[in-house]
């Protein structure tokens, strides 16, 4: 693991009850580089990125950006460190009752006090960016496919040029094509960003195209990580039974075991 | 001995959702009732709990007052104090009815708005999005409902009850033939500004608790569309038994000698 990292959860652990979902994470990401995080459904991958940002508190374990402690923070010092992340979610969790243009200023007005009209301007820029015309900034998010939802969720999480982007499943849902034009942006505003990245997914045709390093997460524990392009020839049996969807191998799904 | 273990567990969960209930309260004050105050946000809730209810809470308060004056008239007449009924009318639209009512009415239209809303919100990851754009849950959306039901509910019931004892003056005057000035004199000789201001401070309450609950339920559901679902159901249920029971705890209060 590298002690240098920009992001690093070091033996983080939470349980809901009975259930352990995260059983001492341990994950270090340098300073404008890309981690994937691959893994089946309820694996832990969206609990491990809530706790990180603090919208779930872990039991115990130590998470660190930029070297500092995060786990403890609370109230306005929290609302401080938020503003250095944007996330785009799986659903994209757009603001239905607020415009297009208005959900993707949403972080400058509420959490920088940017006036109305300079964030109106830097949100059609940002829809710009992700191939949507001003005129998309008028929509409602129910007016939008899924698609241009995707694409408006992208465009809010780099509204604010964040240092830390995560990413929540960033193309399910989507056709293959669209998926790849996802892809495709979301390679493009990192690099323009140099932003910190985490995704995670199950795509792993979206994972070898925007990950510089992969790491598999099983039954709350990092298994394996490693280099993209090591992905392929990484002798796990839990990585290989993934990346080629067999249901034979050491992953057993819930439905399997019943 | 499953009997007692079945009480028990009831028991339990009741004292569990008791405490889930105090956590919220505490975060709702202390979180959503400190600055940032989101002004915009305020006017807007305002707008959708109080203009949007007049509606329905005139109405009803129409129908009771005029409900009240006839059942006032007939029951009245049997010991031959017909002539009390514009004075009945406004001390039971004004103390009771009309916050009542009008807490009920609100219950079931703006309790599960806000439980339905912000449900979806829950359940679609748009208020975990509101956090982690720097935007506290509890003052963006608790915080200005509770503000909003707390400011317009009283507004309302001085409305409901206006239209009350206009509703019960029609009748009054057009089916039981009483004197239109004599009728007016009654009632604002019998009134005193007690008798409104308690009504008033009553919905005050009665606001606090429809969006609590509101944003309680709606916060806190889970499961998709059927949590949605559950979540209005008990905010409407939850609010309607706690305005009953805050109106006898308030009545006891305001009116105790």
């Amino acid at each position: 693991m590298e002690e240098n990292g920009h992001i690093v959860l070091k033996d983080v652990r939470k349980a809901f009850g009975p259930k352990h979902v995260l059983n001492g994470i341990n994950i270090s990401v340098p300073k404008g580089r890309s981690l994937v995080v691959i893994g089946g459904s309820g694996t832990g991958k969206s609990v491990m990125i809530k706790t990180i940002l603090g919208i779930i508190r872990p039991d115990s374990g130590s998470i660190t950006i930029g070297g500092e402690e995060v786990t403890k923070l609370s109230g306005k010092e929290r609302d401080q460190f938020l503003l250095r992340f944007g996330m785009l979610f799986q659903g994209a969790a757009l603001f239905d009752s607020l415009p297009v243009w208005e959900n993707v200023a949403f972080g400058l007005i509420q959490g920088r006090n940017t006036p109305r009209i300079e964030a109106r301007d830097i949100a059609i820029e940002k829809l710009r960016q992700v191939g949507l015309g001003p005129e998309v900034g008028a929509l409602y998010p129910a007016e939008l496919s899924g698609g241009m939802q995707k694409r408006v969720g992208l465009a809010r999480a780099v509204a604010a040029d964040p240092e830390i982007i995560f990413f929540d499943e960033p193309t399910t849902g989507l056709d293959p094509i669209m998926a790849d034009v996802i892809n495709n942006l979301i390679v493009d505003c990192v690099k323009r960003l140099g932003a910190t990245t985490i995704s995670i997914t199950h795509d792993m045709a979206s994972a070898r195209k925007i990950a510089d390093r992969i790491a598999m997460i099983h039954k709350g524990e990092i298994v394996w990580q490693g280099p993209a392009r090591a992905v392929d020839s990484s002798g796990n049996p839990y990585v290989d039974q993934f990346i080629h969807g067999r249901a034979e191998g050491p992953i057993q799904m819930e439905v399997l075991k019943a | 001995m499953n009997f007692l273990a079945n009480l028990g567990r009831v028991v339990l969960a009741l004292l569990a959702e008791i405490g889930r209930i105090v956590i919220f309260l505490k975060d709702a004050l202390l979180q959503g009732l400190t600055p940032t105050i989101y002004v915009r946000q305020i006017l807007e809730q305002m707008l959708r709990i109080g203009y949007n209810s007049l509606p329905v809470v005139g109405l009803t308060a129409f129908f009771t007052g005029g409900a009240l004056a006839l059942q006032i008239y007939l029951g009245g007449s049997r010991f031959n104090a017909e002539s009390l009924v514009s004075t009945i009318v406004a001390l039971g639209i004004t103390r009771e009815l009309g916050p009542v009512l009008a807490g009920l009415m609100v219950a079931g239209r703006v309790g599960a708005s806000i439980a339905a809303e912000l449900g979806t919100m829950r359940v679609t990851e748009q208020i975990d999005a509101l956090t982690t754009l720097a935007t506290n849950p509890f003052k963006y959306l608790v915080g200005p409902r509770i503000v909003a039901g707390v400011i317009t509910l009283p507004i309302l019931v001085g409305i409901a009850d206006t239209i009350g004892i206009m509703g019960g003056y029609i009748v009054g005057t057009r089916s039981l033939g009483f004197n239109s000035f004599a009728y007016i004199k009654n009632t604002v000789d019998f009134l005193h500004l007690d008798d409104v201001t308690s009504g008033l401070i009553k919905a005050a309450v009665f606001g606090f608790i429809i969006t609590l609950m509101g944003c309680y339920h709606g916060f806190n559901s889970k499961g998709g569309a059927q949590g949605v679902g559950r979540a209005t159901t008990n905010a409407v249920v939850s609010s309607a038994i706690l305005i009953l029971a805050a109106n006898f705890a308030l009545t006891s209060l305001l009116f105790s000698e």
